[in-house]
């Protein structure tokens, strides 16, 4: 079996031009993961786990390495390298994102805030919404707030709800960075359920858990990244 | 204008129509000018006249660079020929143009210089109708600048204008225009087509005669050329309306005096508060009048 | 994805221009004023590209040419140097090399833009549906009912009472007026529209409602927009790709979250740190 998504010596730092500090995250990670299968990140507190994911979706633009992405049709591209429009389309139909924190519209309801994935996929609304109310139902999420915007929620109903709209359109390869981090036990089933679910249709996951349980309910690779080099080891290889 | 007073030509040396050669000749370019681009507002050099302006001096000036020895001028105010406007108008011309006629006779003029009013009996190939403006930039209602209305118009840009009449439509469900009605000449160039009432309008499409158009204060020529499309603006499912002079029967008002139910009336309340109607148009309304009452009509 | 508009080094200089005025502006020298003949280079060397259904963000502060650029785009302003092609279906239009009749075709048809300051927009000495009718008038519309009916429609889309259609917007909320300017924008149901800091000014509830609707309009119609603001949230709202600019030129480019949270350039570090 191809891997969906191969990292290769992936580093990135962030310079700050205004206090003149170049400061560490991530640091030469190398990985992969494969159809059906989902590899977890590990380590401790600013070790880069998120900064991984982050530059995989291009919301950091890596410092260096390559991230081989193997599309539909088998085409292997370095998302390190590609372009605004390719990584836009990309998102649109190849890569979701579970974060903990929700973006969207003030208005929208929950519903079609789910939904808006598989509309902007072309599916048509009834059935767009008709997959989101059986996903929210699934994820406990009760039907009276089906229709009321999710800014007023609680942290886990927003969590939910993230979960529900990175879930619905079955991506080739999901980015989930904690997204259990605020649920009860109960709804943590679910999504665990869930999880192993969308694993058996070949999805591809790369994921950070809040805990070490889930990592091992979950996982088929673990990946364990260790702390930034301090900054005179960098700024050596730097010099080299 | 005293009428006793004679110019004493020798001593003044005025030309013949008082405007000197090179006025004339410029004003008559301006007119050719109008005339190959129908509708569109020629400047002109326009000249001081011995009257003020907004007496009819753009008027004015067209009829003296057109008139000569052997024209019949007629000059109507209002539609009438006695008014004080026409009447000294037509003394002017009678004192600068020697050996010229006039006459109130609409059939019998060459040159008809008129103020509000377009005859009502059809005008003809050989006979020009000059129309006294005040102000002949239909655009002006919308926009001030006219660097910026000039090119509106050579880019036919009309859209406000029509917006114009939308808003009126919404506020009174009619269009309200009563004179000076945007008309668009010859598919192009909209004009404002002097105060005359929407009812002469129709009387500009297509007509035999040839329409000048002066404004002297702002120095500006326009023509309708002869046989050409006069369109006034309006909507496909609203269209242009004249004064249907109907009372609150339904019935049209018909001219006290000649009996005529197919001319624009002019409303007059006599000392009783009672209200009558007469044609606007002296001599169409005393041509009524000597068909159907030869008796009366001999002595007018 | 199909390209709308190709923008390759577009320039605004005002003032008579030097050999220096470049050289002497821009973000390195902190200045878009030519300290030689004091000429304002208001935007310079400006480049981007927008695809059918794209929402591209422009930020920057009062100076940095975003509105110039945008307004150089729907000839309020005309360029300096530089080319624009826009592709409307089989047709590209070189913008700058059009003639003023044309350049009026487009705008009346093809682009559509909402100015901050609704004065700019609208017409306020005829009715909030007159402005709309105008914009119909110019795309040849001439029938008065069609007119009324789709103004009507578009009004109710863009939520505003239809009681108050005949109303001078003069009399409007600023949201509502902005909604109107919107609503006139959309009558020829343009390909392309331009916002210049739509939702400035506003109050916080009607801002996220005005920009509710206009994602809702982009996701319904698929109409390419370019929004100008120097708000960081009604860009990371509204906008997939982002444009940095600063004292007339483009410092950073990138995905709108990127820009966000990995800006490049110091300028931007500081604008994304200042930000709440």
């Amino acid at each position: 079996m191809q891997a969906v998504l191969k990292i290769e010596a992936l580093s990135k730092h962030f310079q700050l031009h205004e206090q003149g500090k170049l400061i560490p995250s991530c640091a030469n990670v190398d990985l992969e993961v494969y159809p059906g299968e989902l590899t977890a990140l590990i380590g401790p507190t600013g070790a880069g786990k998120s900064s991984v994911l982050k530059c995989v979706y291009r919301t950091y633009i890596p410092s260096s390495g390559r991230i081989l992405y193997r599309d539909g049709d088998g085409r292997l591209s370095d998302l390190a390298q590609a372009s605004e429009y390719r990584m836009l389309e990309l998102r649109q139909d190849d890569i979701g994102f579970v974060t903990q924190f929700l973006h969207c519209l003030p208005r929208k309801a929950a519903l079609d805030v789910v939904a808006e994935p598989l509309l902007a996929r072309g599916e048509s609304l009834e059935a767009a919404r008709r997959m989101a109310a059986e996903l929210l139902a699934w994820l406990n999420v009760p039907e009276r707030l089906w229709g009321v915007p999710p800014a007023t929620f609680s942290g886990g109903e927003k969590q939910r709800i993230n979960l529900a709209r990175g879930l619905i359109a079955r991506p080739r390869l999901l980015l989930l960075d904690e997204p259990t981090a605020s649920l009860d036990p109960a709804t943590t089933d679910r999504v665990v359920e869930l999880i192993g679910r969308i694993k058996g249709e070949g999805i591809a996951m790369l994921a950070i858990f809040h805990h070490p349980e889930l990592v091992h309910r979950l996982a088929d690779r673990v990946v364990e990244l260790t702390p930034p080099l301090v900054a005179a080891e960098l700024l050596e290889i730097c010099a080299s | 204008m005293n009428p006793g007073y004679e110019l004493p030509l020798e001593e003044a040396g005025y030309s013949f129509g008082f405007l000197d050669e090179y006025a004339k000749r410029e004003v008559r370019r301006a007119i050719l000018k109008a005339i190959s681009i129908p509708g569109y507002q020629t400047p002109y050099a326009s000249r001081e006249m011995p009257m003020g302006r907004g007496f009819g001096t753009g008027g004015l000036q067209l009829t003296l660079a057109l008139v000569g020895p052997e024209d019949r001028l007629k000059v109507i105010d209002q539609g009438a020929d006695d008014s004080v406007n026409a009447v000294n108008l037509r003394h002017f011309v009678e004192m600068t143009c020697p050996g010229m006629d006039t006459t109130e006779h609409t059939r019998a003029a060459t040159l008809i210089q008129s103020r509000h009013r377009i005859p009502e009996v059809p005008l003809r190939e050989n006979q020009i109708l000059v129309l006294q403006v005040p102000y002949p930039d239909a655009l002006v209602v919308v926009e001030s600048s006219e660097a910026r209305r000039k090119t509106m118009h050579g880019e036919g840009d009309y859209a406000r204008l029509l917006t114009r009449l939308y808003e009126d439509i919404v506020r009174f469900d009619e269009i309200t225009i009563a004179h000076r009605y945007p008309t668009r000449i010859a598919g192009h160039y909209v004009i404002d087509p002097s105060p005359i009432p929407r009812y002469d309008l129709p009387k500009l499409h297509r007509a035999a005669a040839l329409t000048l158009l002066g404004a002297g204060r702002e120095k500006k020529i326009y023509a309708v050329p002869p046989y050409t499309d006069a369109e006034p603006l309006a909507f496909d499912d609203v269209p242009f309306r004249i004064e249907d002079f109907r009372d609150a029967a339904g019935r049209r008002c018909a001219c006290a005096r000649c009996g005529a139910s197919d001319s624009f009336l002019d409303e007059l309340i006599g000392d009783d508060g009672a209200k009558s109607w007469q044609c606007s148009d002296s001599d169409y309304c005393n041509e009524q009048l000597a068909v159907r009452n030869p008796q009366e009509a001999v002595h007018i | 994805m199909k390209k709308v508009l190709e923008v390759r080094n577009l320039s605004k200089i005002h003032g008579r221009g030097c050999a220096h005025c470049l050289d002497s502006t821009g973000p390195d020298m902190d200045s878009n004023i030519c300290r030689h003949c004091g000429s304002v280079v208001a935007a310079h060397g400006v480049s981007f590209d927008l695809h059918a259904g794209e929402i591209l963000g422009i930020i920057g502060e009062s100076g940095s040419g975003k509105s110039t650029t945008v307004r150089t785009l729907f000839f309020d302003e005309t360029p300096s140097a530089g080319e624009a092609i826009f592709f409307d279906g089989q047709r590209q239009w070189d913008l700058f090399a059009l003639n003023a009749a044309e350049q009026r075709w487009l705008r009346n048809r093809r682009f559509g833009m909402v100015y901050q300051n609704a004065h700019l927009g609208l017409n306020f000495k005829v009715s909030a549906g007159g402005n709309i009718a105008e914009r119909l008038l110019m795309s040849d519309f001439s029938h008065y009912g069609e007119i009324r009916r789709r103004a009507r429609q578009l009004l109710a889309r863009t939520e505003v009472l239809a009681e108050r259609m005949d109303e001078s917007p003069k009399q409007f909320s600023g949201g509502m007026q902005q909604r109107v300017q919107i609503a006139k924008a959309l009558a020829t149901q343009p390909p392309l529209l331009f916002l210049d800091e739509v939702t400035t000014g506003l109050d916080l509830s009607v801002q996220a409602r005005i920009l509710d609707l206009i994602l809702e309009i982009q996701q319904e119609l698929g109409t390419a927009m370019i929004v100008v603001t120097h708000d960081l949230g009604v860009i990371r709202l509204l906008a997939g790709r982002s444009i940095v600019m600063k004292y007339g030129r483009i410092i950073e480019s990138g995905l709108t979250d990127q820009i966000l949270e990995d800006p490049q350039h110091a300028y931007t570090q500081r604008l994304v740190a200042s930000s709440l």
